[in-house]
């Protein structure tokens, strides 16, 4: 049975459709990619596989449960490292390890997971001191010392520089050899490529494409031996009516 | 990087063996936000040192004089139960509501929301770190007032006491809404300068309510402040219950703001 089941996901905020129809399931074990362009409606799917927000239509399950009415299950099942959260500025690394430890009733040892995410030695700094890539591993201690099944991580390598980047991507990997379904968001393709079973491409709403990154670039490119899943995305996402320049769009001639 | 990956400290509890960790301590959100209080050396200084630093100032300066237009009384007694509201005034509008913007502003609170602890514990947890230290700072500003300058102590106590938690609440109900309709830390900084500089100064930090012309003196007893320090002038140098009328209009702004700020109140 798959943990994760997004069957028909529909949310709009007012008269903005965020989610027109999204289904997806994903099987325990595996890094599992949710990519799409700025807006595209990433985030709302996950939020409501996080029971933060409800959806206006079609079914979501985790591990069986219904994160909107099940609550209690879901949140001890699902670790989430969300986009942009930032913690106090003089809150202690080992001090936030600690406090989101005594949320759960079978937590990690909180120091255990600092050393597997290499902050061992950063136990006593401030938030604010720990650059940009141990605030985003910190972010990630915290979803992961309540010892989910399912990590879900949100733009997880942004604004990182390379070495930071890959050091993450190692990072995602362990978390699943440890046996944590993980459900990466991001529009970074190079990283969906690297890490993901499997990936689902969500354009405007709706699932453009599911399938493994190599299905993905055979299906959606020219098959050449350069092309990449960006080639593929950028194909599975391009506006409805860009097929070459668009009209000029200002009310005088072009200089010729 | 130097991860030394240990499988075991992080295998999901479905793969659990003897839990490494202890269990769930509700307390530890309560120690955690205390401790980040204590980190704040700034607002220390001014809810735990300012008042009783303005009460000895006010006391070596203005005397033990009775004064004639205080009503017999002295400056310092009129001063002790403004002081006592100080701590309060600036815990609840100054200090709490860019604290509470802060927590939202940074996505703690929705953070908070994917665990098993709900947000709104965080938002009770800071309101008691809040009362507590404006408790400290009260008893504070009437121990000096009774030990250095022989200001009564208030009786009936249990007057105090009403007084004390009908205007904490309603102040930190103003704290809250404060934090509810302001959209960035900036501006619950600015929407709390503004509210407290009016509150005080109908509470009597400038001018005594003793020396206010009628005019001002009823619009001082219709602000929460005003009402207050007037209650526990009753109580510290009448040495009687304050009057229904006083309690009725700082419950009455505690209620109506409280509702607001239930009403308005955002998580993210």
């Amino acid at each position: 049975m798959p943990i994760i089941e997004v069957d028909q996901l529909h949310k709009r905020y007012g008269s903005t459709v965020a989610v027109q129809d999204v289904s997806f399931s994903v099987e325990e074990g595996e890094i599992f990619g949710i990519l799409g362009r700025n807006g595209a409606g990433k985030t709302t799917t996950v939020e409501c596989l996080a029971g933060l927000r409800a959806p206006d239509g079609g079914r979501v399950r985790v591990a069986g449960h219904d994160p909107l009415t099940d609550t209690a299950p879901v949140r001890r099942i699902v670790g989430v490292q969300l986009q942009d959260a930032a913690l106090p500025d003089k809150l202690r690394a080992g001090e936030a390890v600690d406090l989101y430890a005594s949320f759960y009733d079978e937590p990690a040892d909180p120091r255990a997971v600092l050393g597997a995410l290499g902050l061992a030695d950063k136990a006593d700094t401030r938030f604010k001191d720990l650059s940009g890539g141990q605030r985003q591993r910190l972010s990630i201690a915290l979803a992961l010392v309540g010892r989910p099944r399912v990590a879900i991580l949100d733009e997880l390598t942004t604004g990182l520089d390379p070495h930071a980047r890959r050091e993450t991507w190692a990072l995602v990997r362990q978390i699943r050899e440890m046996g944590v379904t993980v459900v990466l968001v991001t529009h970074v393709m190079e990283e969906a490529e690297r890490l993901c079973d499997r990936v689902a491409v969500i354009h405007d709403g709706r699932v453009a494409a599911l399938d493994t990154p190599a299905g993905l670039i055979a299906t959606a490119t020219d098959g050449g031996p350069r092309a990449s899943l960006e080639d593929a995305f950028v194909a599975l996402t391009a506006p409805a009516d860009a097929d070459g320049a668009r009209p000029w769009p200002f009310p005088f001639p072009v200089a010729r | 990087m130097s991860t030394t990956a240990t499988p075991d400290a992080l295998s999901p509890t479905t793969a659990r063996g003897p839990s490494p960790g202890r269990r769930r301590r509700p307390s530890q959100l309560l120690r955690t936000q205390a401790r980040l209080f204590l980190r704040e050396p700034v607002t220390l200084l001014w809810t735990l040192a300012v008042p009783l630093i303005i009460l000895v100032a006010i006391g070596a300066a203005a005397g033990g004089k009775h004064e004639q237009d205080l009503g017999g009384l002295r400056v310092i007694d009129t001063y002790v139960p403004t002081l006592a509201v100080f701590s309060l005034a600036m815990l609840a509008v100054n200090v709490l509501p860019p604290t509470l913007a802060t927590d939202r502003e940074r996505g703690i609170l929705r953070r908070l929301a994917t665990t098993p602890v709900r947000p709104s514990r965080l938002l009770a947890v800071q309101l008691v770190i809040h009362a507590a230290v404006a408790v400290v700072s009260l008893l504070a500003v009437v121990a000096v007032g009774r030990l250095a300058f022989d200001v009564a102590l208030p009786d009936p106590f249990p007057a105090f006491l009403v007084i004390l938690v009908l205007t904490g609440a309603s102040l930190l109900a103003i704290g809250v809404l404060i934090a509810a309709i302001a959209p960035t830390v900036r501006a619950a900084n600015g929407l709390g300068a503004l509210a407290f500089f009016p509150l005080m100064f109908f509470g009597g930090l400038w001018i005594p309510r003793e020396t206010m012309s009628d005019t001002l003196r009823h619009v001082s007893d219709a602000t929460p402040v005003g009402a207050a320090v007037g209650a526990l002038q009753d109580v510290t140098t009448g040495g009687t219950w304050p009057s229904v009328g006083a309690l009725g209009v700082i419950a009455a702004w505690g209620i109506v703001v409280g509702v607001l700020a239930t009403r308005h109140f955002r998580w993210q």
